[in-house]
């Protein structure tokens, strides 16, 4: 009997690290690794994920404001909080507030937090992180085994009030986001406050802003203005009268950030939330 | 009973056996690669970045392996047609300024902005068509976040206006070897000057 157990034991143990030398041996066939890529490892922070039906759409800046299609995905129900963020640089150190580096942000990086390991007195760990980079919060949702949304999926959910997927018409979903630009410190309320929308999912609008993955896709820099095919029609006058909606002078607020920022920025209304793509395949939706 | 306790004993080894496995590996490779990755970079240099990438000539690489030289770096994508050949240009401009005897300690190195389409295979074929094929010449195919978080490094823009197309911004960027940046010309066929005294002063270094 104990030898049987014993043999089941062992079965175990080699089946449960078996993964583990598989990669190990792909890994030799690289002919030229420097370094080990460093693994940023889970973190024991689960978060509620909602159901994103895929759709087509025409965002109101963007790609030149043609109809795109969105994939179904699931998006985090909330904005990551400053709890979640710290399990999360408590188990990967290079992430940690004295240790990030520079190339990864600029000197704000956590700059609300105490220090590496607490975030102090002042600050809700139920509040949504900022002053975190892009870089940061990509790792994040990676160690996850989830990514940052695309500002296309991300615009997708937030044009989304209460009752309707496409709320963007609406005169009210309009006005709270554009009194929420004018709130000051928004930053400092707890998560999951604001509204539940369509899908499901709170704090996209008055709360803060947040990362996207491709939030540099937008192009507007000084000094690329001559030498490339630059997003123009969405900053000039007359390109903003052509906005598909009037109405969304909110959505033009967002691109216009987006195409301020730098990878490397940490700001404190500016944080994130991750989605990963939907494993639901087309027999399983309705 | 007796196939009851031992089906329970069996579970609680399959939690034992995983989580042992998974913290060991934890504690080894982060605390390594951490270590690794601690000492050798300064915190300005892009061989923090962890991605890995495919060269022309189907090597699988991480940044850091191009450290030690100077490196002159440029994203472009192999089927573009207007800005990218100028780009090229400029490259090549730069290089035959550089002083023969010097070329082993700088890599000229293109990243494509367009990882679906430009396979190890591609690039040689570019770098062959475009005599960019000597070993000072490096060509980079990496994956979507990857070049994604390359290209922010760089301030480099750029969106997919068609599924052939992109437009992008035209930086050239020169790094040392420790993998800082410490130039950046931006623009097309823009005098070089200060880039090519750049890069020559900082090889003799």
């Amino acid at each position: 009997m104990k030898k049987i157990l014993s043999i089941y034991c062992l079965i175990i143990l080699i089946a449960s690290c078996s993964n583990k030398n598989t990669s190990n041996e792909s890994n030799n066939n690289f002919q030229k690794i420097v370094v080990v890529t460093p693994n940023d490892t889970t973190f024991g922070v689960t978060t509620t994920m909602a159901n994103i039906k895929g759709g087509k759409y025409v965002p109101l800046y963007g790609r030149d404001s043609q109809l795109v299609t969105i994939n179904s995905f699931s998006m985090d129900v909330l904005p990551v909080s400053n709890a979640n963020y710290l399990a999360f640089v408590n188990t990967n150190r290079r992430w940690r507030k004295s240790k990030i580096k520079k190339i990864f942000s600029d000197d704000n990086y956590l700059y609300h937090w105490k220090n590496d390991t607490s975030i102090g007195n002042e600050m809700n760990p139920n509040s949504a992180i900022t002053n975190v980079s892009w870089y940061a919060a990509k790792a994040y949702c990676e160690c996850q085994g989830k990514r940052l949304p695309t500002i296309d999926e991300w615009e997708y959910v937030a044009m989304a009030n209460q009752e309707m997927a496409d709320a963007r018409k609406i005169k009210s979903y309009n006005q709270y986001i554009l009194d929420w630009y004018e709130k000051p410190k928004t930053s400092i309320n707890p998560i999951g406050e604001t509204f539940k929308n369509y899908w499901g999912v709170y704090d996209l609008h008055g709360l803060v802003w947040e990362w996207t993955s491709d939030f540099s896709s937008i192009l507007l820099t000084g000094e690329s203005r001559n030498d490339v095919k630059t997003d123009k029609n969405l900053f000039c006058g007359s390109g903003s009268l052509n906005a598909t909606d009037l109405m969304n002078y909110a959505a033009f607020m967002r691109y216009a950030f987006r195409g301020s920022l730098k990878a490397n920025y940490s700001i404190q209304n500016l944080g994130f939330r991750c989605v990963k793509d939907s494993v639901i395949t087309n027999q399983n939706e309705k | 009973m007796k196939s009851k306790t031992i089906k329970f004993i069996g579970i609680i080894f399959v939690f034992i056996s995983i989580n042992a496995c998974k913290n060991n590996e934890n504690k080894n490779s982060n605390t390594n690669t951490e270590a690794i990755i601690d000492s050798a970079f300064s915190g300005e240099s892009i061989f923090n970045l962890t991605g890995n990438w495919h060269t022309q000539n189907n090597e699988t690489i991480a940044l850091s392996a191009l450290k030690g030289k100077t490196l002159v770096m440029v994203m472009i994508y192999t089927s573009c047609k207007a800005a990218c050949p100028r780009l090229v240009a400029d490259m090549r401009d730069i290089e035959s300024k550089m002083p023969k005897d010097k070329l082993d300690k700088i890599n000229f190195v293109l990243v494509s902005i367009d990882p679906e389409n430009d396979n190890p295979k591609r690039l040689k074929a570019f770098a062959i068509a475009n005599n960019m094929d000597a070993s000072h010449w490096t060509f980079l195919q990496g994956t979507k976040t990857s070049v994604q978080e390359f290209a922010n490094v760089l301030a480099v823009k750029y969106k997919q206006i068609s599924p052939m197309d992109f437009s992008h911004s035209n930086i050239i960027s020169v790094f040392n070897s420790e993998g800082e940046l410490i130039h950046q010309q931006e623009g097309l066929g823009v005098n070089n000057k200060e880039t090519v005294e750049t890069i020559i002063k900082t090889i003799n270094e």
